[in-house]
Order: C-alpha cells, then sequence, then structure tokens
C-alpha cells in the first residue's frame, strides 16, 4: 500500500453551502406509499435532504461557500493560486469547471484550475491532490471544492435510490504553515466493481439516444429508471464496505503509527445511517467519535466529508486536532487519510 | 437452531414464524431489500463472511443457505 506523508500543510478554513429547499423524505411520497417510504427512511436515516432549485449547479453551492469563506479569512484572492473542483455534476461537458470558478470567482490568471471526477472517495483525492502540490512548491493558497447536485442523478421512481442523495458543496483552504502536524493518506481503486454504482448513458461510450432518455420499469418491485439515471447495488456496495473499509482503516493507522484513542474524531463519508452505523460498530469506534449529518442532508456524494465537518464539528476544531478521513464509492474507490487540524476555522453554513 | 436460522430470523424480525428447510426466504412477505442489508450485516457479525450478489441470487432455500455459509467459512 502506498502512502503519501506530508508536513506543514492543513486546512485554514472549511466553509459548506446548501440549497435552502428542503425536502421532508417522509412526505416525498408521489411515487411509493407513505408505508413504504417510512419503511426505508428508517432503515437508511434520512430525514431531509437539500435540493438545488432549477438553474442552480453543484459550482453555484461551491461558489457560495468559497466567497463567504475568502470573506471570514480576510485572504486576499491574489494569494490564491490552485482551485481544484471535485464533482461528477459538472456544468459542462468542457471546459472543466474549476476554470469557470477562477473567473467567477474573480481569481488571477496564474490560478492553476482543474477538475476531478470522482465520487465519495473525492474529498480525500482532492486533499491529497492539493497537498501534493502545494508540497512541491510554488502555491501559496488552494481551494479545494467539492460539489454535487447528486437529486439528478438518481431516479425519483427507484425506491434504491431515491431517498437517499441530497445536494450541497464546500469550499477548503489549504495551504502551508508551520503549526501543521504530519497528515498521511491511502488512495486506492477497483474497477473491477465499476457497475455497482453507475450511469450507462450519457457519456461517449454509450451516447445519448432517445431510448436512452426513456424511463422502464427495472425490476419486479416496479422501479422505474432510464439509462441516464445513476443505479446502485445496494447489497453488493455493502459487501464490498464492510469487506475493504475497516481494513484499510486499520492499515493506515499502523502506517501512521497511530491507535484509534489517539484520532479526534472518524469522519466517513456519510453513506447511509446503517451503513455509517455498522461501520462504526464493526469497528468499535465510540459514537461520539463519530460525528453524522446524514440525517439531514442524505448522501451528497464527495461532499458528504467537508459538509459534516462543517455541520457537526463548528467550534469542535479549536487547538491541535487529528482527523481520521475515510471516503468510500462509485468506482469503486476509496481513500484513507490522517489528517493534522490546528485551529481550523469553520463558517456559518450558507443557505442559497 | 442452527445458527445461521437465527441470524435469518433476526435479519426478517421474523421470531414467531416457523422456518423450514425448504422454504424459500425470498418468498416470505418480510423479506425486502432492506431486509438484505440487515442480512448483510448479520452475516458478517457472526461468521465474517460475504455473500456476493451473484451467488446470492441463486440462493432459493434456507438449506441453501446454510450450504453456502459452511461452504464459506470452511475456505
Amino acid at each position: 500500500m502506498a502512502t503519501l506523508s506530508f508536513n506543514h500543510i492543513g486546512i485554514i478554513g472549511l466553509c459548506a453551502a446548501v440549497p435552502l429547499n428542503k425536502i421532508n423524505n417522509l412526505k416525498h411520497t408521489q411515487n411509493f406509499s407513505s408505508e413504504d417510504v417510512a419503511e426505508v427512511v428508517d432503515k437508511i436515516g434520512v430525514e431531509e435532504r437539500r435540493f438545488a432549485p432549477e438553474g442552480m449547479c453543484s459550482s453555484d453551492l461551491c461558489y457560495a461557500a468559497a466567497e463567504q469563506l475568502i470573506t471570514d479569512l480576510n485572504i486576499e484572492k491574489s494569494e490564491i493560486d490552485l482551485v481544484v473542483f471535485v464533482s461528477q455534476t459538472a456544468d459542462y461537458r468542457m471546459p472543466a469547471t474549476a476554470i469557470l470558478l477562477q473567473n467567477k470567482l474573480k481569481l488571477g490568471k496564474h490560478t492553476a484550475a482543474f477538475d476531478i471526477g470522482l465520487g465519495c472517495s473525492g474529498f480525500v483525492y482532492g486533499l491529497s491532490i492539493v497537498y501534493s502540490l502545494i508540497n512541491a512548491g510554488g502555491f501559496r493558497n488552494a481551494l479545494l471544492l467539492n460539489g454535487e447536485t447528486r437529486s439528478r442523478v438518481y431516479s425519483p421512481k427507484d425506491r434504491k435510490t431515491a431517498f437517499l442523495f441530497g445536494d450541497a458543496g464546500t469550499a477548503v483552504l489549504i495551504s502551508k504553515h508551520e503549526k501543521f502536524g504530519k497528515s498521511i493518506f491511502d488512495l486506492n481503486s477497483d474497477g473491477s466493481l465499476g457497475d455497482l454504482i453507475k450511469m450507462d448513458h450519457g457519456g461517449y461510450r454509450n451516447p445519448t439516444t432517445l431510448e436512452s432518455l426513456s424511463e422502464k420499469v427495472i425490476d419486479e418491485h416496479g422501479n422505474m429508471r432510464s439509462g441516464e439515471h445513476g443505479y446502485m447495488n445496494g447489497p453488493e456496495v455493502f459487501n464490498f464496505v464492510i469487506r475493504e473499509i475497516p481494513r484499510s482503516v486499520k492499515n493506515l493507522l499502523k502506517q501512521a503509527e497511530r491507535d484509534e484513542s489517539s484520532i479526534d474524531y472518524f469522519v466517513f463519508h456519510q453513506a447511509n445511517t446503517f451503513m455509517n452505523n455498522y461501520l462504526a460498530e464493526k469497528m468499535k469506534l465510540p459514537k461520539d467519535k463519530c460525528p453524522t449529518n446524514i440525517k439531514a442532508f442524505g448522501n451528497t456524494s464527495s461532499v458528504s466529508i467537508p459538509l459534516a465537518i462543517a455541520t457537526e464539528l463548528k467550534n469542535k476544531l479549536e487547538g491541535s486536532k487529528t482527523l481520521f478521513l475515510s471516503g468510500f464509492g462509485v468506482g469503486m474507490s476509496w481513500a484513507n487519510a490522517v489528517v493534522s487540524f490546528e485551529d481550523c476555522q469553520i463558517s456559518n453554513l450558507v443557505e442559497i | 437452531m442452527n445458527k445461521v436460522i437465527e441470524v435469518l430470523i433476526e435479519a426478517l424480525e421474523i421470531e414467531n414464524k416457523e422456518v423450514n428447510l425448504s422454504d424459500n426466504f425470498k418468498e416470505y412477505p418480510e423479506w425486502d431489500s432492506l431486509s438484505r442489508l440487515s442480512l448483510i450485516a448479520l452475516m458478517d457479525e457472526a461468521f465474517e463472511i460475504q455473500i456476493d450478489d451473484e451467488t446470492f441470487k441463486k440462493i432459493d432455500s434456507v438449506e441453501k443457505l446454510i450450504a453456502e455459509v459452511e461452504l464459506r467459512m470452511a475456505k
């Protein structure tokens, strides 16, 4: 297992933005009976989610979060020279959204900007890439933006996914500073499981056709979706997670020469309550060390880790803290990190 | 009682039901995609095994489920 280690680099501040538009899952009964919905909601533990209204993209949520963060941290925009946007719901197929955000945020032309197309592992991957670039020399301040409008990816008529996902965007400012201790990352992939979470059509392998856009009944339970809706094999994803994640968490702790008790918080990708509870139980982690906000925001893919930090750890990251971050999902792709935090400033949640 | 049956009963919350070896538990009214998740968790906890979807689809009786668990535990 390859690991990446860094010293004296860290997260200065973090801000999250969500749409004002709140969805009450129990009332989300257009396509299913209230009993069915109640049963699903009880198991996955998602009571509310935020859905971006028409016309609002994940980049708009990241933009709002970034502006607020820059204001709160009182950072000169001219001192930001790297923007990385992590998303699977970009504005356009081209150009990369990060470049459009450089302009929208009024950052200088000296700014390096690019997108990363990862899902639930994307925050940890993105963080490791930004740390690497900063570590290489020239960059002073970097913005890592994670944005998703996952509400538009899945069919509201497929109960396997209809109640789970929500929209959000986060902005994280990263830079060099002596105060930060050691951070360590590991990054993993298993493309043989590429069809566990997937959208079949709409890319270049299977381009959009009239057929790919038409909704069809896809199983004996009457669930419906089109070829341009995402789908998820829930049981196989769960099998994957309990097989790979506890082991990889343990391995990275060992590499970092740490035990569970020296970690202040374990922030896992917010998949669903059932899975997250089981993971914590299996790894024998105390509940109060595993912050969760899935009840209020659902699964927001690559945004879920920074969103959980923003809503659950505000005012809890003063002084020196060590966080374990673990993202896993679509790909399958998974990444873990032991991250040194020093007086991380967390902005109030932005609602737009 | 066989431990696999105990796990199945717990996953489906069917404490008062008589479970026979020949039953196709996937035809029980309590069986759905959510009880499938519970079964995965409880199997992992009790036996430290996971049964992949492809194999699981072919299991159509309690007896076959027990055989699959035993096979995987022997490995």
